[in-house]
């Protein structure tokens, strides 16, 4: 049975380099690094001090009585996923709410929530934990808001896949379509967890990046001195629409999303699998859905989070799955890792190359791994790109691709 | 402390955890149905008006507390 075809209409993002997508996009394309020292207090006792914080605050864009009740994750949702919303058109396009569903998951979820109540509830006691605190932490969170704040009434997901999160809820919005439950899905990922607990947690695992003296040099994917990523914060959203429906309405189109695999390692909780076979399926899966052949893919935005062990894994799969000839780019070495958000906005970079026709770089790439296939480094690259891949893998085993093609 | 003290005491809670606009706050108002404090933000008025006036605000007694000027009785008879 031939596949519905679903293409993406809008896209909205906050990032550490930039607010809205158009500012994260320059930025990408100027190689800027969005990376910086934590100069805060509660950081200088640890072993990793730097991160990529949002460029623009969520309070810039959301009044103070409204901030009360949002986790900082569920703010940078709905900021990403009113731009999308507004970016496609579809708030007066007379769209039935009850034929608009959401899927926008956290890899984390509402963490700086319930670190900051429970610092409360041990200070002051029960009585003053907030009232907000439940629908702040929950990781259903930023999907709930974004369906109140959009009316959506045809179901409100969120997939947890760790650093796979947004790619999954991508994919998950492909499916919702295609089984026909609703004709556009809000779509996308979330995170915001640049706290004391988690960069510990992630330090202890020593996954992290400690080139503290060196904050824009500290993700550096596939970098012979790589030391671990860089925590960041933000999300991404697109809006998935039925072809027909967005073309029966005149709407502008990005790209189609003509393939997702989604597989899982059964490997180890944090270890890729070296073999990368799950991830490989993932990659054949997407390309079999959208009938196209590895030699078809001129462009792949990898998960490549600057980790010694993961970024090279992810190489040898490539090589497997789709031959030597693409040019990858890891949109890491700037935004830093988003976790839950990574995959969301690093599809909309993957979109934007396809549109413009001009491939990010991976910056800090100064002394390459051996055996590494043809980077974009240090400068954008300008090249034709009608089909592109972005792969996203979490702790837990998740491995997914998402592939598109121009409209 | 007059009537008009603990309104004013009010209004600056209702400002700060539910954005009310301490003009609008007046005896005869509602909290739900025209100052618009939805059940969660009245939990934190309460909690809030406890710490600035020194009263206890059991949960039985916050269902009756339906408009400002209960409140303000409420906390005048029982501070």
């Amino acid at each position: 049975m031939p596949h519905t075809d679903v293409v993406v209409t809008g896209l909205g993002a906050t990032t550490p380099l930039g607010g809205d997508v158009a500012s994260t996009w320059d930025a990408m394309l100027a190689g800027r690094s969005g990376v910086g020292p934590l100069t805060q207090e509660w950081a200088q006792s640890l072993p990793v001090r730097i991160a990529a914080q949002l460029a623009v605050d969520p309070s810039e864009k959301i009044e103070r009585v409204k901030m009360r009740r949002l986790d900082r994750s569920e703010a940078v949702a709905l900021i990403a996923a009113h731009e999308a919303w507004a970016d496609s058109g579809l708030a007066d396009s007379g769209l039935d709410t009850e034929r608009l569903a959401v899927s926008v998951g956290t890899g984390i979820g509402g963490a700086m929530t319930l670190l900051a109540q429970d610092d409360i509830l041990e200070a002051s006691g029960p009585r003053k934990v907030s009232p907000h605190t439940v629908p702040m932490l929950m990781p259903n969170g930023p999907a709930a808001w974004v369906g109140l704040e959009l009316g959506a009434k045809a179901g409100v997901h969120s997939v947890a896949s760790a650093c796979a999160t947004g790619a999954e809820a991508i994919a998950q919005g492909v499916e919702i379509i295609r089984a026909g439950r609703a004709d556009v899905v809000v779509a996308g990922g979330s995170e915001a967890v640049v706290h004391a607990l988690p960069i510990a947690g992630f330090a202890s695992m020593r996954a992290m990046s400690v080139r503290n003296d060196d904050p824009e040099r500290a993700s550096r994917p596939w970098d012979k001195g790589r030391d671990g990523f860089v925590l960041g914060e933000g999300a991404g959203v697109v809006v998935l629409e039925r072809a027909d429906h967005a073309k029966a309405r005149g709407a502008r189109v990005y790209a189609r999303l003509a393939g997702t695999g989604i597989t899982s390692d059964g490997f180890d909780i944090v270890q890729p699998d070296p073999e990368g076979t799950g991830f490989v399926r993932a990659v054949r899966m997407a390309l079999a859905e959208a009938d196209l052949a590895g030699t078809d893919v001129v462009h792949v935005n990898a998960h490549a989070t600057s980790t010694p062990t993961g970024d090279m894994v992810e190489v040898a799969g490539l090589r497997t799955a789709i031959g030597d000839h693409v040019v990858l780019t890891s949109t890491k070495s700037m935004t830093g890792h988003l976790l839950g958000a990574a995959g969301a906005v690093e599809t909309i970079a993957t979109i934007l190359a396809i549109r413009d026709g001009v491939i990010p770089p991976t910056i800090n790439l100064d002394d390459p791994e051996d055996g590494l296939l043809d980077v974009a480094a240090h400068k954008a690259r300008h090249v034709d790109v009608p089909v592109a891949l972005n792969n996203s893998f979490g702790f837990g085993g998740h491995n997914v691709a998402l592939l598109f093609t121009r409209p | 402390m007059t009537r008009d003290e603990i309104i004013a005491g009010l209004a600056e809670i209702l400002e700060e955890v539910a954005g009310v606009n301490p003009d609008d706050v007046a005896e005869e108002k509602s909290f739900t149905d025209e100052l618009d404090v939805d059940s969660l933000s009245m939990v934190e008025v309460v909690v809030a008006a406890e710490e600035k006036f020194g009263v206890k605000i059991p949960d039985n007694e916050v269902q009756n507390l339906k408009t400002v000027g209960d409140a303000v009785s409420y906390i005048e008879s029982n501070a």
